[in-house]
Formats: C-alpha cells, sequence, structure tokens
C-alpha cells in the first residue's frame, strides 16, 4: 500500500441551513476542498459521499451519483457510504484504501447531513432507528437515553461527576464560539447552568443525569478532504497532511450484551489500530477531536483511546490537561458539542479540523502550537462501529 | 393626529385596573442577568422600533408573530385593544424578548404572544414563564388560554406544560385554544418557572432608564444566526 496524503480540506458552516438542501451542502464542501487544493473539475478519480439519512430525512437516494452530476465530475466512479454516524469515517477509509491500492490517484471525500428538515423529536427517531429493532428501538431508546444509563454506570464505575460534564460542556462551547464553523456560537458559564437556581430552566434535564448541555446540538452541514498519493501531494498548494493510520472495530449492536458496557472496546481497539499502523503511541498525539455527541463520550473515549488510564480522563480533565493550551487538547474545534453533528459530516468534519490544525492554519485564539500529529475517533451506533485516523504534518 | 373625545369615549373600551408586575431577574445560561419587568404606553413606541424590522423574517414564523404583535402593542397603545399587558425581557438596557397577554375577563387570561430577539437561551421560556405567572399568581386568574403559532411555541408550551387541549376558538383566529390552569400552572412551576425579586436596585435603574434597542443588522443575526443559518 502507497503513503496517502490529504491534499485538500473544506467545510461549510453548521447549523441550520435552511436555505440549502442536502445537495447544495455537498457541492459546497466539495467545492471548497477542490479549490483548497487547486484542483478544477477535472481530475477526480472518485468521489465518496458519506450520509446516514437522506432516505429517511429528505427523501433522496444515491446521493453520491446526483452529487458528481451536480459538480460536472463525471465519469468519475461514485459510491454512497451509510455507516450510522461513523460514515465520515468510512467514507475516508474507502477513499484512502482507494488511493493506497494505486487504483484512484486522486478521490474526493464528502460527508453531509440535512437533519433539520425535519422536527426535533423525528430527528431523534430517526438517530434512534440504529439501535437493536428488536432488543432496545421497540423498548422507546433513543440515543440520548442510551448515554444517560451509560454515564450513570461510568459514573458509579469511575467516580465521573456531574461536574466534570459541565466541564466539558463549557469548555467546548467556549471554544465553538471561536469557531465560525460552529453551530452552536454562545458560551456558558457554571452559574449560569449549575450554580443558579434558574439553572432547571436554562438546563433542564434530558435523560438522567444528561442535561440540555450534555447533549450536542441536531445540525445541517458538510465537510470533504481530497485525498491522493504522497509522492503526488508536493505538487499540491498547501503542505500535505499524511493519514499515517486508520483502525475500525465492532462491538456488539445491544449495549445490554457487553459484558461491561462501560467498555468501549471498538474505540480503544480502532485507535490501537491506527497507533501500531502509524508507529506512533497516544503521547506522541499534539490535538484529538474525539465525539462528544455526549459530554460523557469525551472523557470516556479520552481514556479509551489511551490518553489516560481507565478513571483517570475525568482529572485530567479537572486539571486542564484536554482544554486548549494544555497537555492533549480534545475538540478545539469545539467538538460535536459546539460545532454541531449533521452524523453523515462528523467523520469527515473532524478530520477537516485536524488538518487545518496541523497545516498551522488557524487563528492563534484555536491553534494548537507546533502540532505536527493528530487524531481522530469517529464513533457510530453506541460504540458499535468505531473509526480512528492518526494523521501527521507530511513536507511540502 | 385629532381626536373627537366624544367619539373617542365610545370606541375607547374600558379597562379593568390590573396589579402591577413586580419586575424579576433571571440569570441566563451564559451568566447574563436579565431583567424582566412590565412596560406602560408610554414605552410602547420605542418597542415599536424593535419589533418593526422583525416582520419580515420568515425563519420559524417570525414575520407573523411580529406582525401580530406589532399590531397588539399599537392597539394597545390607541387604547384599541383592553385589559392588555406586555412584560419585556431586557440584559443591560437592551431588548431581548416581550411577552404580551390580556385579561379576558376577571377568571379567563388569553395569552397573545412571545417574541425573542436574543436565541439559544430559552429566554422566550423565562418570558413565557412570566407571563403565566402574571395571569395566575398576580392577577389571580383560574386558567389561561394560549395557541402557538410555529412549532417552537408549540413545543415549548403545549408540550412543555404538558396544556389541556380545548375545544375554545381563541382570539388569534387560529386553531382551537389549549388551557393552562391555575392548578396545572402550580403543578409546572418548579420546573419551568424561575426569577430573583426585588431586583437589586442597580440593574432595575438601568432596565428603567432606557429600552436599548439594537440595530437591524444585529437583530437580523440573532434571529437568522451569525451566517444566515
Amino acid at each position: 500500500m502507497r503513503p496517502v496524503a490529504i491534499v485538500g480540506a473544506g467545510m461549510i458552516p453548521f447549523g441550520r441551513r435552511d436555505d440549502d438542501n442536502l445537495m447544495d451542502m455537498l457541492a459546497y464542501a466539495s467545492l471548497n476542498a477542490l479549490d483548497d487544493a487547486g484542483l478544477g473539475d477535472k481530475g477526480v478519480n472518485a468521489v465518496y459521499v458519506a450520509n446516514m439519512g437522506a432516505g429517511m430525512l429528505n427523501h433522496q437516494m444515491s446521493v453520491a451519483s446526483a452529487l458528481v452530476d451536480r459538480l460536472s465530475l463525471q465519469p468519475a466512479a461514485a459510491e454512497s457510504i451509510e455507516n450510522g454516524p461513523a460514515s465520515g469515517g468510512s467514507a475516508i477509509k474507502n477513499g484512502l484504501l482507494a488511493v493506497a491500492s494505486g487504483y484512484y490517484d486522486l478521490v474526493l471525500v464528502v460527508g453531509g447531513e440535512k437533519m433539520r428538515d425535519v422536527s426535533g423529536w423525528r430527528a431523534t427517531d430517526f438517530v434512534a432507528s440504529m439501535t437493536h429493532p428488536t432488543a432496545e428501538y421497540i423498548y422507546g431508546i433513543t440515543l440520548p437515553g442510551m448515554a444517560g444509563m451509560f454515564t450513570r454506570l461510568y459514573m458509579q464505575k469511575y467516580g465521573v461527576t456531574r461536574e466534570h460534564l459541565v466541564q466539558v460542556a463549557i469548555k467546548n462551547q467556549e471554544m465553538g464560539a471561536l469557531n465560525p464553523y460552529a453551530h452552536v456560537e454562545s458560551r456558558i458559564t457554571h452559574e449560569g447552568i449549575v450554580d443558579s437556581w434558574h439553572s432547571r430552566v436554562n438546563n433542564p434535564p434530558v435523560a438522567d443525569p444528561l442535561r440540555l448541555y450534555d447533549v450536542c446540538p441536531v445540525s445541517d452541514g458538510a465537510a470533504a478532504v481530497i485525498l491522493a498519493p504522497l509522492d503526488l501531494a508536493k505538487q499540491f498548494k498547501k503542505t500535505p497532511i499524511v493519514i499515517a493510520g486508520f483502525g475500525q472495530a465492532t462491538d456488539t449492536h445491544s449495549l445490554q450484551e457487553r459484558e461491561d458496557p462501560t467498555d468501549l472496546k471498538a474505540v480503544t481497539l480502532a485507535a490501537q489500530q491506527a497507533f501500531e499502523m502509524a508507529k506512533m503511541k497516544p503521547s506522541d498525539i499534539h490535538v484529538a477531536e474525539l465525539h462528544d455527541a455526549f459530554t460523557i463520550l469525551e472523557i470516556a473515549e479520552s481514556e479509551h483511546v489511551g490518553f489516560f488510564k481507565k478513571g483517570e480522563g475525568a482529572k485530567a480533565l479537572e486539571q486542564g490537561k484536554t482544554k486548549f493550551g494544555g497537555q492533549i487538547p480534545i475538540n478545539v474545534s469545539g467538538g460535536l458539542k459546539a460545532r454541531g453533528h449533521p452524523v453523515g459530516a462528523t467523520g469527515v468534519a473532524q478530520v477537516v479540523d485536524i488538518v487545518w490544525q496541523l497545516r498551522h492554519e488557524l487563528p492563534k485564539d484555536r491553534q494548537v502550537q507546533n502540532a505536527v500529529n493528530g487524531l481522530t475517533v469517529n464513533f457510530g451506533g453506541f460504540g458499535n462501529n468505531v473509526l480512528s485516523f492518526v494523521l501527521r504534518r507530511g513536507e511540502k | 393626529m385629532p381626536i373627537d373625545l366624544e367619539l373617542e369615549s365610545v370606541l375607547r373600551p374600558p379597562e379593568v385596573p390590573m396589579v402591577p408586575y413586580p419586575p424579576k431577574v433571571v440569570t441566563l445560561a451564559n451568566g447574563k442577568q436579565m431583567v424582566v419587568r412590565e412596560i406602560t404606553r408610554e414605552d410602547v413606541p420605542r418597542v415599536l422600533e424593535a419589533v418593526r424590522p422583525i416582520t419580515t423574517y420568515e425563519r420559524d414564523y417570525y414575520d407573523i408573530v411580529a406582525s401580530r404583535v406589532y399590531a397588539e402593542l399599537l392597539g394597545w397603545y390607541r387604547w384599541r385593544i383592553v385589559n392588555e399587558f406586555v412584560l419585556i425581557a431586557q440584559i443591560d438596557g437592551m431588548l431581548v424578548g416581550l411577552v404580551n397577554s390580556r385579561m379576558l375577563n376577571a377568571k379567563t387570561g388569553m395569552s397573545l404572544h412571545t417574541l425573542t430577539t436574543d436565541r439559544g437561551l430559552r429566554i422566550g421560556s423565562h418570558m413565557f414563564a412570566a407571563k403565566m405567572e402574571h395571569h395566575i399568581e398576580y392577577l389571580k386568574q383560574e386558567e389561561v388560554l394560549i395557541v402557538a403559532e410555529s412549532p417552537i411555541g408549540f413545543r415549548r408550551w403545549m408540550i412543555e406544560y404538558g396544556l389541556e387541549p380545548t375545544n375554545i376558538p381563541h382570539e388569534l383566529g387560529g386553531a382551537l385554544s389549549f388551557r393552562l390552569s391555575k392548578e396545572l400552572y402550580f403543578a409546572t412551576k418548579d420546573r419551568l418557572v424561575v426569577g430573583d425579586r426585588p431586583v437589586p436596585k442597580e440593574l432595575l435603574d438601568k432596565a428603567m432608564e432606557d429600552i436599548i434597542v439594537v440595530d437591524e443588522k444585529t437583530v437580523a443575526q440573532k434571529i437568522c444566526g451569525v451566517k444566515g443559518r
């Protein structure tokens, strides 16, 4: 397999994009990535589109074929990839394999989701449709409900407290407020969401012990990358970012079938594979984007990828190790919590954010100084299908 | 505008005296202090300045709600709507939301509208709660009749309060009314109604000093998002 680099990256601001349909968003993100790479509409061999719910949410299928036409990229090959909230990571992995194999030279990977076309409860039901149909969904489980139970178990086992969750929420909204691509633009304070008795209205329960500010918003958005073999990457205008390693692992569909539901085995395995392939260890990473669809997941994943020992993620958070300027800044973009979580886009958006970090392109208030290596974790289902990427700054 | 006082006495409906709403202060999620207080007729022209540009924003039915609020406030200002009250929300003097409502009779309140110009902080929830608080706790009414004109309103009022559907037409002329009874209000009060009294003098003085109206561009950004999203 030949090494593969990211030579173009683009995103559109996440949020509620009433004036754009799914194809508009996918096209804008793709064009941003193509422009970033200095490519026109020629030369792309294949297009991989990550999307989870166009059929259910937007009554549209075969989005990859439609996008190729929209961008006039024919006769490029085109595939749509659906793998729940890990669709973005899956699409990058498939694009990566296609380039690494030598079959294609230039691949566009774009992820997008248009979730705000439906009401909040329909969006919640749509996301819940990935749970086990007969063991979970029929009993009314939702992802927030599942995360609430997971959080309670994690609290009991590892001593995580409500205060730790609050710290993640405040940290990520603080960073999101600095990110022009983030859905949530407002900062929150401890007083406003915890201390004041008024917080019972500001931050109401969603799924005990999770409250409103523990949960990511429902967003529209899209992000894209251009992949090329590393030996061609130097021909492009930007510093290439090498995909040094990737991993993917699965776990039981139903959470109750896991020996220890607090053990996110697929996260551990995916990250281990990525580190092994990259010949790196967790301490080599300078910046990470973890899948914080719920605040607890940032803490749990920071342990499962090996940044901290099991049960020590919350302590590291307390000590400021995961904040911007800390030992390992996590979710400097604001994460899913603030940037938003258009499910099909998320895995690609995480990679785009790390690409910008490793190119040292971000404004000072968000740029991790001298960042060379980055990690992403894209978490599908409730940890039943996880992808992880280790990225490394290449040489221009 | 010249007024024929004799005719005006016929056109102008008699009003029932209403006890004032005592101001309160609410701490928002971003830590800012929001003063909620009742305004007088004399304040209406200033508030209309803030409402006028919003009548053109389609997003989330702001155009319908703002247009109706404009007419209802003007109607109150010109003595054509009876027993109306208007509560506003201010942060550092700046207007960020308002609610209006009226007494249909001594027993029943008729909720009119809730309009916020700063979003994502549950200001609408706080303001709707203040409106219900005024009807039930200060005006001592037995029930309030409510409709929603946007999906957000439906989620906030009908779902969060568990309002009771009725067959009673609402005077806004759309869907049938939902009811917040006194019992339901007190059953939900702990969860949904907050605020501290008295408001610290400095905060109240700042709010009373002027109703600051932000420029149209800023309001558009607040309602439609910084990047129009």
